[in-house]
């Protein structure tokens, strides 16, 4: 009697298993690609800003230390994003009339916040605490990359939880001496992890402990 | 901290039309959904609406930066609310807003919380605490450790008011006939009344206040009456201390305050009087009761005799309980004046003598050393008694002290307030200003007071919220919070303490003071100037430094009333008093709404009141002998019928209450409140009569055959003689101190598990807590002060019948013995932190697991609600997220949480964390400066909210800390042992010390 | 194992003893049997329970949509007794899907003949029985979404699932036992759904059955490599009967609460599965069998076997429940006793007793053959055996939550209706399923029928 399938129906099925496999495996890789790619991390993308504020000019060119203006980087978990007044110190000498700083001197005249968008931003039930770190010598460098050579600020680092732990695992990798925490230009020695370790021990971290989830959820 | 003579609010210059916005505002936040509500106070921050608000409300923002009054801003809570937490999850976040200050106040660092110290209220008098603000908002009240009545500790209502400040059915406009009007308004209207009060020397002008102890407010009022001599002022409490106050008169010819120390009292005889828990100096009392209790106490234990009507913190803590009618009381008072050898009656000791000759020779031995106490809601005959008795006993200046009362002259609320109804009745007062309160609802049924209210010319209520009595009011003022407030007042002590605002008023509300002010003349002075002023009119030693100091102690030191000698009057011949016979009906403030205020706060309302665990509502409490006779269940409405008038209620048998006494809780079955206490409980006002503001005889009682469903957070009260809860006597303790453990059996070994148990070393620091049965009166402070810390959401009465409460620490209640006068024993229960959890191995993702500090984690971003882990843990202290329970909140009311703390979501699962956010700021602090955390740098909340300081937090691998020195003690237990789960939180054993001589 | 009677004779009490009616041909066989997938129209009767079924089903769809909306704060559960019907009903019908592989593998390693006119019926059964079980513990969490945080993969947050957890075990269990039951079912299909494509007269229906036929020409190589194919599978398949029900059991067993911590609990739980399995069967084909007229195929005698087997399987559980209360009392541990004595005293009492009425009593009554061959007697028992297990699992997961280390913390558990409705909702899905799997596949296996004709006491190699 007739037959739906013909011989080459074997090959059909046989291809379309692998097919099928392919596939599957396919999105998987797919998903993994997405989750991992610049469109869900923002990694490298500059971010759109009010004021389109260069941290290459103002760190590498000028030179301004970080805590100028990121005051409390040292002392609390946030690391302090300057109020208007303190472009103004500089601003209301310098550019007085530069129109793309129009809207820190609407800011000051008004009395209105700048509301600058979020580069470098977590989860709201993690607690990251920026003194701790710049305390224990993490460089600014380690999370927020070479900032001092971003024109427009873009995020370095995916700050996934895995990212988090890669360091919190093995902090003798990034750990640097408190005194280098703020140096843009600071580059890690050869013995990196021989150091590290040492420093480790140096500032009593205790590393058994860092990969505890009460350390970031509370 | 230097404070600057600019703390003027604008809204008194602008229009009102700012708070329009507001409700525009809020408006648009409660249409905003999802998880990450949280930035929804970023977003708004940026809203047009929201901008114009602020700079109509605070023009001089921009004016005034260098001073420190500026942090409490509006602007500030705005500014930088970045860590604020809520449970976003998954792939693409949102890009958020970042919302720097325009200028930062120097003092504030964004993230990190400040503290400030400043006075809370009840009745008049004050408690010392301290207030954390996060970037402007008050989220969290502690004790003021400094502070002589709180010493560290806060009452409930303490905790709670912060909850009260973001109650969004507060109090919000000036209303003028039930209309919205402006405050200048109304200082218009005012400046016409006053003069028409002027010509006729205020005949007509009356003001109604609670109890007043703040030093400004009474000069206040002396300036006002001396410009008015024939107006009045009348201070009345719904649950005063009128008694009190007659008992000293009767006793001493003259108006004294009577302070205790029990610190000093070996044996101690409460007659209805719950000195632990609601008495003005409870939290000191509590403080100085507890020491005495502790086994290893260096002056030996005390001993507690307790007669009352129903069950109270004081009772339960009783060595011997007697469950006496309040009625009888007083029979039984004078019997022990007779055994005493003072002119008392001793025919009314009926039954009880033997009690009474025990209590009597106990009392006689410990005399100087003794004390005894009566309570508010007993006559002014007993109190009179009782100091005779103190006296008779040598108590007097030991563990009694008497010191010059806060008014000279009596104060009598019950009868001033009768004279103003009168007045008013009668035409002679026809201006009635009232300074919170709520007389039409809690004012005596049998005095018509809104009648009254109706005959008035011009009535005005400054009140923060709206309720019965704001409907007669011809003008309505919204008044500040207590945390908007400047202000100062005494404690019970006399200790002046004074109120600081943490956030400027949210609804522009005014204090009594800038009332008053307003009366006196106008332009009227802001609160901050009036009470510096007046302070720095007291020449206080170089005032600056002093008044400095006093901001950031709280208080003023030194300014407690000297202890004086008195003179007791001779003792009147008290002669044949017998107990009305009958049913007795009893009314007692509620544990949690008081006099009916807290009835619309929601963590007040959702605290399980101790004994009946009940939730949500009162009940008429009857004794199990009753029920019998009147076969009555829990939950049997009944009709109450007392001297005329009726009320339909259902009952709650409560073991320990007096078999003929039937206990009312005041303030419930409110008329005219917010949305919360709305259609809660029933009003025990309806029964409440001037002749019997406390008890009464001739109460009838009828089953109706309806019943009520009550939401209780504990159904079963039997031990069912498993070994959790640990008892036993002094004596037994001193002849053997491990008498205890001798009697369970042993832990099994460390290694019986099927895990390595050396999967963890704890090598670093090792959490534990200890919580001593011995000194927990079972107050529940620790319950709602663990509320605040860590965002616990309340659930509604339905959901607590379905057994969902949340609170992350609960106070179990055990009855031993018989019903009528059974012992009582309280045991908070917060997560045991077992070392071998079994809650952990069975979480399939991890989301609950160990950390190698010993404390069990709860992950909740990790959380998939499979619940198994509740399922299996032998304590039952874990908390589901059955329903989204945070929903609906409006944007104020999110400011309470804790930004510390993650707000959990639907499908979560949560538990007592051992307050870890605070662990990990001790550690980043400690480890920033190279150090390990010191021994009680780090407390809990439920330890720092303590009274009787039961609760030990502390790191177990420091010999030298408190919690390993009380883990070592032999009393020292881990609950249900014998599964090895190796719990950290460990409880001291519970000892009476019963009088030998007296049998049971 | 239950022995056959010899062939051809009858018994005392003259029922067949035969596996199939005399006088069957192939061809007959093959008509009848591919005739009513084939048949224009359903009987009405079809129609009718198809109607119910699907009624039921959307009932389904409405409580889930208002779980995922709400929350499982909808259904009766708290604290203490934090799981609920979502368990109750995940255990009951994972135990029913037992009957399937039971029979078709285990029965066909034991060259047991008299499962060839219930296998088809009983795998298929199994089949939807774990399907409706699946959908519990993804209802269970409220959030199905979360659901995949169980399986291991490597996340972005460089985390693994707990693999302590028994939970974990069961998502292994289930979906290995479901694949496998599918691919024994499919596969012994193969040769009926030619058979269907061969007797189709629409070209359609040619098609359609064709595809999934797989081009299955009845050569004798693919009936060797059908067979050893088979064999393999059923291999497969037997410890897996045994393995999935004690996997589950662990979600009990492992945990310390009373009532639950008990080694018993592995050969109890797979006995109790085996028990309501072929309740389940019993209820589902004595009714069919009527409607359908296959007295022929599916004797009285298969009844019997299958009565015996409840038997046996219930007296285990019996036991089980025996041994239970008499550990209770011999380990002398107050928390155990007291679990006992709440488990038949406490506020739950009635439903225990309910129970024991019901897994205990009622199935004595097979012992006599007369009940054993009286299809409505038997259907009743059957059904009554069906709604003690249910009951079973009730009383393991509530009264022993419900009660038990903290006094202070015990507490009831009322059902509220959206946990009936998802209740009633899933076995919707069942009866759907089934009814459409009666109408468009040959329930009875063709090809072995026809077996029993050729050589009755041959068995397949």
């Amino acid at each position: 009697m007739a037959q739906i399938f013909n011989q080459s129906a074997n090959t059909i099925s046989r291809v379309g298993i692998l097919c099928a496999l392919l596939a599957l495996s396919g999105t998987g890789w797919i998903a993994a690609e997405v989750f991992w790619s610049p469109y869900t991390t923002m990694v490298g993308v500059p971010r759109e800003q009010p004021v389109p504020f260069s941290h290459k000019h103002h760190v590498d060119g000028l030179g301004i230390d970080c805590r100028y203006c990121h005051v409390s980087a040292e002392t609390s978990r946030f690391a302090g994003v300057p109020p208007t007044d303190t472009c103004m110190t500089c601003h209301s000498q310098l550019w007085k009339q530069a129109a793309m700083l129009e809207p820190v001197r609407q800011s000051l005249a008004t009395g209105k916040a700048i509301r600058w968008n979020r580069v470098n931003d977590l989860p709201d039930f993690v607690y990251f605490d920026h003194s701790i770190h710049v305390n224990k010598g993490i460089g600014c460098v380690s999370c927020h990359g070479q900032v001092d050579q971003m024109p427009l600020t873009w995020k370095q680092n995916t700050l996934y939880m895995k990212w988090c732990l890669d360091c919190h695992r093995a902090p003798e990798k990034e750990i640097r001496p408190r005194d280098e925490v703020f140096d843009m230009k600071w580059r890690k020695p050869a013995d990196q992890e021989k150091a590290g370790r040492e420093l480790l021990t140096a500032y009593h971290v205790q590393t058994s402990r860092l990969t505890n989830c009460s350390v970031c959820h509370r | 901290m230097p404070m600057n003579r600019h703390d003027h609010h604008p809204i008194s210059e602008t229009e009102d039309s700012g708070r329009i916005d507001i409700s525009r505002i809020r408006r648009r936040l409660e249409e905003m959904h999802g998880l990450n509500y949280w930035r929804s106070l970023d977003e708004i921050a940026g809203t047009p609406e929201f901008q114009d608000f602020l700079h109509r409300e605070f023009p001089s923002a921009a004016s005034e930066l260098k001073d420190e009054v500026s942090r409490r801003h509006f602007l500030k809570i705005m500014g930088a609310s970045l860590a604020l937490t809520g449970m976003a999850a998954c792939t693409r976040q949102p890009v958020e807003k970042i919302v720097p200050y325009v200028k930062q106040p120097p003092e504030l660092v964004p993230g990190k919380p400040l503290h400030y110290a400043t006075t809370a209220l009840l009745d008049g008098f004050a408690t010392g605490i301290l207030v954390t603000t996060h970037e402007g908002r008050p989220t969290k009240i502690e004790g003021n450790p400094d502070h002589p009545i709180n010493l560290g500790a806060t009452t409930a209502f303490g905790q709670a008011m912060v909850l009260d400040l973001y109650d969004p059915d507060r109090a919000q406009t000036v209303l003028n006939a039930g209309k919205p009007a402006s405050w200048e308004a109304f200082l218009s209207v005012m400046n016409l009344e006053m003069r028409a009060q002027r010509e006729k020397k205020g005949a007509g002008l009356r003001i109604l206040s609670g109890c007043v102890t703040s030093p400004v407010f009474h000069s206040q009022m002396r300036a006002l009456l001396a410009a008015f001599p024939l107006a009045k002022w009348c201070q009345r409490e719904p649950v005063g201390l009128d008694t009190v106050r007659l008992g000293a008169q009767i006793a001493f010819g003259r108006a004294v305050e009577t302070l205790y120390n029990f610190e000093k009292a070996d044996v101690i005889l409460a007659l209805d009087a719950d000195f632990l828990s609601t008495h003005p100096a409870s939290l000191r009392y509590a403080r100085q009761f507890s020491t005495r209790r502790r086994p290893d106490t260096a002056d030996g234990m005390n001993r507690l005799y307790v007669a009352e009507p129903s069950s109270s913190i004081t009772g339960a803590m009783a060595d011997h309980r007697l469950s006496l009618a309040a009625g009888g009381i007083e029979a039984l008072a004078s019997a022990l004046a007779h055994r005493l050898g003072l002119p008392g009656d001793d025919g009314g000791a009926g039954e009880h003598g033997g009690w009474i000759a025990a209590v009597a020779a106990d009392l006689k031995r410990a005399a100087g050393r003794s004390a005894v106490i009566a309570g508010k809601g007993q006559p002014a005959s007993v109190h009179a008694l009782v100091h005779w008795i103190n006296g008779a006993l040598g108590n007097a200046g030991k563990t009694v002290v008497y010191t010059n009362a806060f008014d000279s002259e009596l104060v009598n609320g019950m009868e001033s307030l009768k004279k103003l109804v009168a007045d008013i009745e009668s035409g002679s007062a026809d201006m009635l200003v009232m300074l919170g309160g709520n007389p039409v609802y809690d004012a005596p049924v049998d005095i018509d007071f809104s009648k009254a209210l109706e005959k008035l010319k011009m009535c005005v209520r400054l009140g923060v919220d709206e309720n019965e009595t704001s409907r007669f009011c011809h003008w309505h003022i919204p008044a500040a919070h207590e945390l908007e407030s400047w202000g100062d007042a005494r404690a019970f002590d006399g200790t002046v303490s004074i109120t600081q605002p943490l956030i400027e008023p949210l609804y522009g509300g005014k204090t009594p003071l800038e009332l008053i002010d307003a009366l006196l003349r106008q332009p009227t002075r802001n609160s901050y100037t009036i009470v510096r002023d007046y302070w720095s009119a007291q020449n206080l030693p170089d005032f600056e430094k002093t008044w400095r100091k006093a901001l950031s102690d709280g208080f003023i030191a030194g300014t407690a009333f000297e202890t004086i000698a008195v003179t007791s009057a001779e003792p009147a011949r008290t002669s044949n008093i017998r107990p009305g016979g009958g049913l007795e009906l009893v009314f007692r403030p509620d544990p949690s709404v008081w006099d009916g205020r807290f009835v619309n706060n929601a963590w007040l309302q959702e605290l399980p009141r101790p004994f009946t665990k009940l939730t949500w509502d009162n009940a008429a409490l009857i004794s199990p002998a009753l029920a019998q006779r009147e076969q009555l269940q829990n939950g049997d409405v009944v009709e109450l019928e007392f001297r005329g008038r009726t009320l339909r209620i259902p009952v709650w048998i409560l073991p320990g209450q007096a078999e003929n006494s039937v206990t009312l809780h005041l303030g419930y079955g409110r008329q005219k409140t917010g949305r919360v206490g709305t259609g809660t409980g029933f009003n025990a006002y309806a029964l409440r009569t001037s002749d019997a503001l406390w008890f009464g005889s001739g109460l009838q009682i009828r089953k109706t055959g309806e019943t009520y469903p009550f939401s209780t957070t504990q159904r079963h009260f039997n031990v069912e003689g498993r070994d959790i809860i640990r008892e036993g006597t002094w004596q037994e303790f001193q002849s053997d101190p491990h008498f205890m453990s001798a009697r369970t059996e042993p832990e099994p070994g460390r290694d019986d598990t099927l895990y390595s148990p050396d999967e963890f070393k704890y090598t670093g620091y090792k959490w534990g807590m200890s919580i001593d049965l011995n000194t927990c009166i079972g107050c529940n402070t620790c319950a709602i002060a663990c509320q605040a810390e860590n965002n616990i959401p309340t659930v509604g009465k339905d959901q607590v019948a379905r057994g969902r409460e949340m609170h992350w620490i609960r106070v179990d209640a055990y009855y031993r013995g018989g019903l009528d006068d059974p012992e009582i024993s309280h045991q908070p229960v917060p997560c045991m932190h077992c070392e071998n959890a079994p809650c952990e191995v069975v979480c399939p993702v991890g989301a609950t697991v160990h950390d190698d500090e010993g404390l069990n984690m709860q992950v909740y971003n990790r959380c998939i609600g499979t619940r198994y882990c509740s399922n299996n843990c032998p304590y039952k202290v874990r908390r589901f997220n059955f329903l989204e329970f945070n929903a609906g909140m409006t944007s104020v009311q999110k400011m309470v949480k804790n930004p510390d703390v993650t707000v959990r979501s639907r499908g979560v699962m949560e538990k007592c964390t051992y307050c870890t956010q605070r662990i990990n700021a001790a550690r980043i602090t400690a480890e920033k400066e190279d150090r390990k955390i010191r021994d009680g740098e780090l407390v809990t909340a439920c330890q720092a909210a303590c009274p009787a300081e039961a609760i030990v937090f502390g790191d177990l691998n420091d010999p030298a800390s408190r919690v390993s020195k009380l883990r070592a003690q032999p009393l020292s237990y881990g609950m249900l042992g014998e599964l090895n789960t190796r719990p950290r939180t460990s409880y001291l054993g519970k000892l009476r010390n019963p009088n030998p001589e007296m049998k049971s | 194992m239950i022995g056959d009677p010899p062939p051809g004779k009858s018994d005392q009490h003259g029922n067949p003893g035969e596996l199939i009616a005399p006088g069957q041909t192939y061809a007959g066989i093959t008509g009848r049997i591919t005739s009513i997938p084939l048949a224009k129209q359903p009987p009405r009767a079809w129609y009718f329970g198809f109607a119910i079924g699907f009624a039921l089903l959307m009932m389904l769809f409405l409580a889930v949509t208002w779980l995922l909306v709400k929350g499982v704060g909808i259904w009766g559960i708290n604290m203490p007794v934090a799981w609920g019907f979502a368990i109750v009903n995940f255990v009951w019908w994972i135990g029913i899907g037992h009957a399937g592989t039971f029979i078709s593998a285990i029965l066909l390693l034991l060259f047991q003949q008299w499962r060839t006119g219930i296998n088809r019926f009983t795998e298929a059964m199994t089949l939807f029985a774990v399907a409706c079980a699946g959908i519990f513990p993804l209802l269970h969490l409220g959030r199905p979404w979360v659901f995949w945080w169980i399986l291991p993969y490597p996340d972005t947050m460089g985390l693994w699932p707990q693999f302590r957890s028994p939970l974990v075990w069961d998502v292994f269990a289930v979906s290995t036992y479901f694949t496998v039951s599918l691919l024994f079912w499919y596969l012994g299909l193969l040769p009926d759904l030619a058979s269907v494509r061969d007797m189709a007269e629409t070209p359609l229906k040619r098609k359609i059955y064709g595809f999934f036929a797989l081009g299955w020409r009845g050569s004798a190589a693919h009936w060797q490599r059908h067979q050893s194919a088979y064999l393999l599978l059923a291999g497969l398949a037997a410890p897996l009967v045994l393995s999935v029900h004690s996997v589950v059991s662990f979600d009990f067993s492992v945990a310390i609460v009373p009532g639950w911590h008990s080694t018993i609990f592995p050969p109890y739980f797979v006995a109790g599965a085996i028990f309501s399995g072929f309740a389940m069967v019993l209820n589902i084909i004595i009714p069919i069998r009527k409607l359908y007229r296959l007295e022929g195929f599916i004797t009285t005698r298969y009844l019997n076997n299958m009565a015996n087997i409840m038997l046996v399987t219930g007296e285990m559980v019996a036991y089980g429940y025996l041994i239970e209360a008499f550990m209770a009392w011999y380990s002398g541990d107050k928390f155990e006793e007291y679990m006992m004595h709440n488990r038949a005293f406490g506020p739950y009492g009635w439903v225990f007793w309910g129970l024991m009425v019901l897994n205990v009593a009622v199935p004595q009554l097979l012992w006599s053959r007369r009940v054993r061959t009286n299809t409505v007697l038997l259907f009743l028992v059957a059904f009554a055996i069906n709604i003690g297990m249910w009951v079973e699992r009730f009383v393991i997961v509530i009264t022993s939550l419900q009660r038990d280390f903290m006094p202070s913390a015990w507490g009831m558990y009322t059902p509220t209706a959206w946990d009936w409705a998802t209740l009633a909702g899933t076995v919707g899905l069942f009866l759907t399923l089934l009814f459409l799997f009666i109408r468009f596949v040959p329930m009875i296996s063709i090809s072995e029928t026809r077996e029993l004709v050729a050589e009755p006491k041959k068995i397949p190699a």
